[in-house]
């Protein structure tokens, strides 16, 4: 006797915990195993590149937090660089070595937080998460103390950065890159080889190195392909340029890949961290210090402290904790950008996940887009 | 895993100027424009101008770092930022298409797989059509919305204000009152 079949599509989300938010994948199965996977995005869509397009360069900033909102630093830094690429600004030497250790902590705070919710999505049910909030929690201390805010900085301006930080950051940071790499050495311990994880983990979701590239998926995603490509090291911005960190590889372009080069970041954020400390120099933080530290007045955002870059475009990019991401402005002369659109990593690297889920089983599609580290906020904008 | 030190370098940037020289020489005919940001490619020729792009031993572009749709008010664009991992170079191409009404360039998804998510935004977003995606559907908003929010001419305001396109009305009198509306 012949059963009859057909294949059964089942909504992972949007309301559901391993899509990190308002996410959607509709997954077609055979049996249990995936057939077609299919994304459904748009829900956190805010459409900022109109709401851009009626700003000031200066307002503009704070929409840069609220892309990706687990690393809001960097956020801000791809965006001001654009600016100052268009406007011909070149920031002072300290403002681009705050921006290195902005950019650092920011990576680690993003990276455990990567790592924390993957073990959730293995099966470590909160207990990791919870262990990564704690230093994460820390580092969020430090951006307060800097900027006033935790996770929306909105910390970088054109010309540096929007204020120096307070004396007492300098002690703090230290004293928590004394504790950081202890903390880091127990996560290896407790994550690296556990048995869950790998289990879950190897030889799932795999991506070779020229399907990456073709895929354009970037960060530790294609690191972990085996794919040297940092920006950091290719195309150096802010005070890359002058520290001295290696980039993590991966071999086989798994899941467990992506996890394990997403550690070996967190290291290598504390090593540059420690370096960029010592050597950071005093001196101004800001090079257009009226027009981009005081703001416009709100009734006047065109008045004459509006920054009007020249006719033209530009495209910066940088490394975010999750990849490549860039800005594109086109400046018509006026106060605000004419266009106004960003390459964001986390929607980038969605492109292959038909890809690397179609084959497998439901439970790996989970660990799947756990390890693209998607933030909604930054594939809907 | 291991570990790759790497030393600091610099992007190469191809101007626009010297990549339609490039793609002159092979292709002639093919490039409508030329400036120092970008070359102007001819959409009819736009695949074969890629694949090259994609595969020369000199230019490599294997990796499609952005792709944008602008609406130029007369014209639509769609921007390509290209970049070569293997020789860490990048440049810009671009294709216009004047069709207001029904615009259509050809898909790059061929060429680049990486296009695919980011034709369907410019396609959702602007109304761009790109002839041979697989999956040519609206991804951000719901099948059905009227209208693509990014053109300039989107949504005419009271008294038949163009939001995208008067932007700060108010510039060079007063105050806010033309851009938050009467209150």
């Amino acid at each position: 006797m012949t059963l009859k079949t057909e294949p059964f599509v089942v909504n992972v989300g949007p309301q559901h915990p391993s899509t990190h938010g308002v996410f959607r994948l509709r997954l077609t199965l055979d049996g249990e195993k995936i057939i077609d996977a299919d994304m459904v995005m748009g829900y956190l869509h805010r459409s900022m590149e109109k709401l851009a397009e009626e700003r000031t360069y200066t307002q503009n900033i704070p929409f840069t937090d609220r892309t990706d909102y687990l690393a809001a630093m960097t956020g801000n830094l791809a965006y001001v660089i654009a600016v100052e690429n268009l406007a011909g600004v070149e920031p002072p030497e300290r403002a681009q070595w705050l921006r290195t250790i902005m950019s650092e902590l920011q990576r680690f705070a993003s990276h455990s937080m990567a790592i924390g919710i993957f073990a959730n999505d293995c099966g470590a049910w909160q207990t990791p998460v919870m262990h990564m909030f704690r230093d994460r929690e820390k580092i969020l201390d430090l951006f307060e103390m800097a900027c006033g805010a935790r996770l929306t900085t909105n910390y970088m301006r054109i010309g540096g950065v929007s204020r120096d930080i307070p004396p007492e950051f300098m002690p703090t940071a230290t004293k928590l890159l004394k504790d950081l790499p202890k903390r880091l050495d127990e996560y290896e311990n407790l994550l690296l080889e556990n048995e869950i994880i790998v289990a879950r983990s190897r030889g799932v979701g795999v991506l070779t190195a020229e399907q990456a590239m073709a895929h354009s998926v970037s960060g530790p995603m294609l690191r972990a392909s085996g794919v040297a490509w940092d920006i950091r090291k290719a195309d150096p911005y802010a005070a890359y340029d002058k520290l001295d960190f290696d980039i993590a590889v991966g071999t086989h372009g798994d899941v467990y890949d992506r996890f394990v080069v997403r550690v070996a970041e967190m290291r290598q954020s504390l090593h540059i961290l420690e370096q960029a400390l010592e050597m950071m120099p005093e001196g101004p933080v800001n090079a257009m210090q009226p027009t981009a530290t005081v703001q416009p007045a709100w009734s006047a955002p065109t008045g004459p402290l509006a920054i009007r870059p020249p006719e033209g475009e530009a495209y910066a990019r940088i490394e975010s904790p999750r990849g490549e991401l860039g800005f594109y402005l086109i400046s018509d002369g006026g106060p605000a950008p004419f266009r106004f659109h960003i390459r964001s990593p986390s929607f980038i690297n969605l492109t292959p996940l038909a890809l690397m889920t179609v084959g497998s089983t439901v439970a790996d599609a989970i660990v799947i887009l756990g390890s693209v580290d998607i933030v909604v906020g930054e594939v809907d904008r | 895993m291991s570990m790759a030190a790497g030393r600091p370098r610099s992007t190469l940037n191809i101007t626009g100027l010297q990549i339609a020289h490039l793609i002159e020489q092979r292709f002639p005919g093919a490039v409508l424009d030329a400036a120092p940001e970008a070359a102007t490619i001819d959409p009819a020729r736009l695949i074969e101008v890629c694949t090259h792009l994609r595969d020369d031993p000199e230019l490599r572009f294997e990796f499609l770092s952005s792709l944008t749709g602008v609406d130029r008010l007369d014209s639509f664009e769609v921007v390509y930022h290209l970049e070569s991992i293997r020789l860490n170079q990048m440049t810009t191409i671009k294709v216009t298409t004047l069709d207001r009404e029904n615009p259509v360039v050809p898909s790059v998804v061929p060429v680049w797989p990486g296009a695919h998510l980011q034709e369907r935004e410019a396609y959702d977003l602007l109304g761009i059509e790109f002839d041979g995606h697989p999956d040519l559907r609206r991804i951000f908003l719901w099948e059905g919305f009227a209208g693509y929010p990014l053109r300039k001419d989107y949504l005419v305001g009271p008294g038949g204000r163009f939001p995208g396109l008067e932007r700060f009305p108010g510039e060079a009198g007063d105050d806010m009152k033309d851009i938050r509306g009467t209150q």
